[in-house]
């Protein structure tokens, strides 16, 4: 509580103000930042070029032992081969959509983040609005290319507008809004393996699970298990009508299933990234 | 300036940091000292909005930190945890945080240059010496030209260059105007540092001084004897109305006397002296009595006990560094 101690460190009569103009940040500032952040780092190469790869030799792949092969596909079309890139690719986007937050936990990154930025809920939006964009906008140009090649390549039905859209556009949603709910995961486990773990054993353990429930009782269980299953809801996707049994969804329904887990979860994200300390 | 009423932070059962009232004020160095535990890099976090307090406020130029518009252009800070991407280039770990905040990319060529990482800006972070990722942290904590800036622990780890380094640049930055919060468990540092100082231990404000004042209140200055004839001398040391303190070793110190004076009583009693030492006792050891009863985590001997590095435990029987010594034999 009393003056300084030495003379020639008096305090300057005023305080310092720094020269860089001041204004109120928003999230476009967020948005910019966040873009540079997933661009610069390698594992977003990786993940997303690994992606791209299995997504073409799988579709690929697939698509040549198809028409090789003597089956009559009269009845389906060749959109469908699709899914066999997809589960794959869903790993990947897993990976990146965990990364992109907890990657800033392991770091000690976060801490910088939100010093910049102290708004929480601006900087989950950035980085989930950043992620949603890349993702859908690589998987959708893949999976187009690999669609058409697939059509190409494959005698079987002719496919119609909707069934075009939904093994493009609704492939690369679909993704995105899994990537999202790994984004939300990481948030709240804050911790890379942690939370690739469980997406992983989200995406595959209830079809695992239903496979070993030999049980009459749980009969309503393994049913409700394989229909609802991520895996599952791949295949649904590309079909107009419940691909398993009589219900189920099908059509656009997965997307909005998974779109509307996602945003439950990134709900959860942010009232826990906001209230929780760093 | 940063104002502290009434902070704490309470982890389950644990206080650690209790009712913390101060202020930081621009155009000074404030030394933050405690030892290890007590509560320093919590009350960082906490003034810098990460960590919420259980109770209290902190107050940025009387903003709370959530309200300032864009915070890296009124406050910057080095935490002391590595804060940064390893796998991102120096220069990207700056950008992505210049762009949050909208501070124009020449900036961040210029605070590379600043703290001399320029030639490395596209190397990936993750290489980067203890020093240069120190240095690194310096950067982005100058990246808006804030008005205050806050140091966790800047010189761990660094070299004496780096450490002189740091020294300079936060006088320099200080004798601008700003507010510099520097937190340290070295209290020789401080001393070299600091204009004014704060100490905490066990999370509880200890002290709220001038370095001055706290140099002049806290290092006693005594007189140092080694006799081969110890007990004669402590004998007529007593029957002339000193206070003798035997520090071990056949050490015998006592306070308020001059060699001189010493010297000559010796010398007209017969005794012969093989030390006769005016001393000072370090600033570290005033230090570390003010926070002896605060201290957490103690060395015991052998005991191996937890990880953290922790004060030597016999301090009171080691002697500080020497200033002004005069001995002569008698
Ligand atoms: N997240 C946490 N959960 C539980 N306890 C914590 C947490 N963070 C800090 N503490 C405790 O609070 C106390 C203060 O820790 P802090 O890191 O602030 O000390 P410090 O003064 O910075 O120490 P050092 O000089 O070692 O860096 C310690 O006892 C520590 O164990
Ligand atoms: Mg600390």
């Amino acid at each position: 509580m009393t003056a300084p101690a030495h003379p020639q460190h008096a305090p300057a009569p005023h305080a310092y103000v720094s020269p860089i103009p001041v204004r109120r940040a928003h999230l476009g500032d967020a948005l910019a930042s966040e873009w540079t952040k997933i661009r610069s780092v390698r594992s977003t190469m990786w993940t997303l070029g690994v992606m791209i790869l299995l997504m073409v030799v799988i579709g690929l792949g697939v698509a040549a032992i198809a028409a090789s092969s003597e089956v009559s596909m009269d009845e389906e079309t060749a959109l469908g081969f699709g899914f066999f890139g997809m589960l794959p690719a869903s790993i990947c986007v897993i990976t990146l959509g965990v990364l992109t937050i907890a990657s800033e936990y392991g770091t000690g990154m976060i801490r910088t983040t939100l010093t910049a930025c102290p708004s929480r809920a601006r900087v989950l939006t950035a980085k989930a609005i950043v992620f949603f964009l890349l993702v859908f906008t690589v998987t959708t140009v893949v999976a187009t290319l690999v669609a058409l090649a697939q059509v190409a390549l494959v005698d079987a039905a002719e496919p119609s507008a909707d069934e075009w859209l939904r093994a493009t556009v609704g492939t690369g949603a679909y993704l995105a809004a899994l990537g999202l709910l790994s984004l939300a995961i990481g948030t709240i486990i804050r911790h890379s393996a942690g939370a690739i773990t469980v997406m992983i054993g989200l995406l595959l353990l209830p079809l695992v699970a239903a496979l070993f429930m030999f049980s009459v009782a749980l009969k309503s269980v393994q049913e409700w298990l394989f229909t609802y299953a991520i895996p599952s809801q791949m295949i649904a996707l590309y079909s107009a009508q419940p691909p398993f049994g009589e219900d189920g969804p099908a059509g656009w329904e997965p997307l909005l299933i998974m779109g509307g887990t996602a945003a439950v979860v990134l709900a959860g994200a942010y009232a826990l990234l906001n209230s929780r300390d760093v | 300036m940063i104002e502290l009423e009434g902070l704490t932070k309470r982890y389950g059962t644990k206080t650690a940091v209790d009712h913390l009232s101060f202020q930081v004020r621009p155009g000074v160095v404030t030394g933050f000292l405690g030892p290890n535990g007590a509560g320093k890099s919590t009350t960082m976090r906490m003034m810098l909005d990460l960590d919420n307090p259980t109770s209290g406020t902190v107050r940025i130029d009387g903003k709370h930190y959530r309200e300032l518009h864009e915070p890296l252009k009124h406050i910057g800070a080095l935490l002391d945890a590595k804060a940064m991407h390893g796998g991102r280039s120096a220069y990207n770990n700056l950008l992505c945080l210049a762009q949050s905040n909208r501070i124009p990319r020449s900036r961040v060529d210029e605070v590379l240059g600043l703290v001399g990482l320029t030639a490395v800006a596209g190397k990936k972070s993750k290489g980067f010496s203890l020093g240069m990722g120190q240095r690194l942290g310096i950067a982005s904590a100058l990246l808006g030209d804030p008005e205050i800036l806050m140091f966790d622990e800047p010189v761990n780890g660094l070299d004496p260059e780096g450490i002189h380094w740091i020294r300079n640049l936060m006088k320099a930055l200080a004798a601008e105007g700003r507010t510099i919060f520097v937190s340290s468990h070295l209290m020789s540092e401080m001393a070299l540092t600091a204009d004014h100082l704060i100490v905490i231990g066990q999370g509880k404000l200890l002290a709220d001084t001038s370095m001055a004042d706290f140099i002049q209140q806290n290092s006693r200055s005594y007189v140092r004897l080694r006799s081969p004839q110890q007990e004669r001398l402590r004998d007529v040391l007593h029957a002339n109305g000193f206070t003798v303190v035997e520090a071990g070793g056949g050490v015998l110190e006592v306070d308020g006397a001059t060699t001189e004076k010493l010297g000559e009583l010796a010398a007209e009693n017969g005794l012969v002296l093989h030390e006769l030492s005016a001393q000072r006792a370090s600033l570290e050891e005033a230090f570390m009595q003010m926070t002896a009863g605060a201290v957490e985590y103690h060395a015991h001997g052998t005991d191996v006990h937890g990880g953290a590095a922790a004060p030597g435990p016999q301090w009171g029987a080691t002697t500080g560094t020497t200033t002004g010594t005069t001995s002569e034999g008698a």
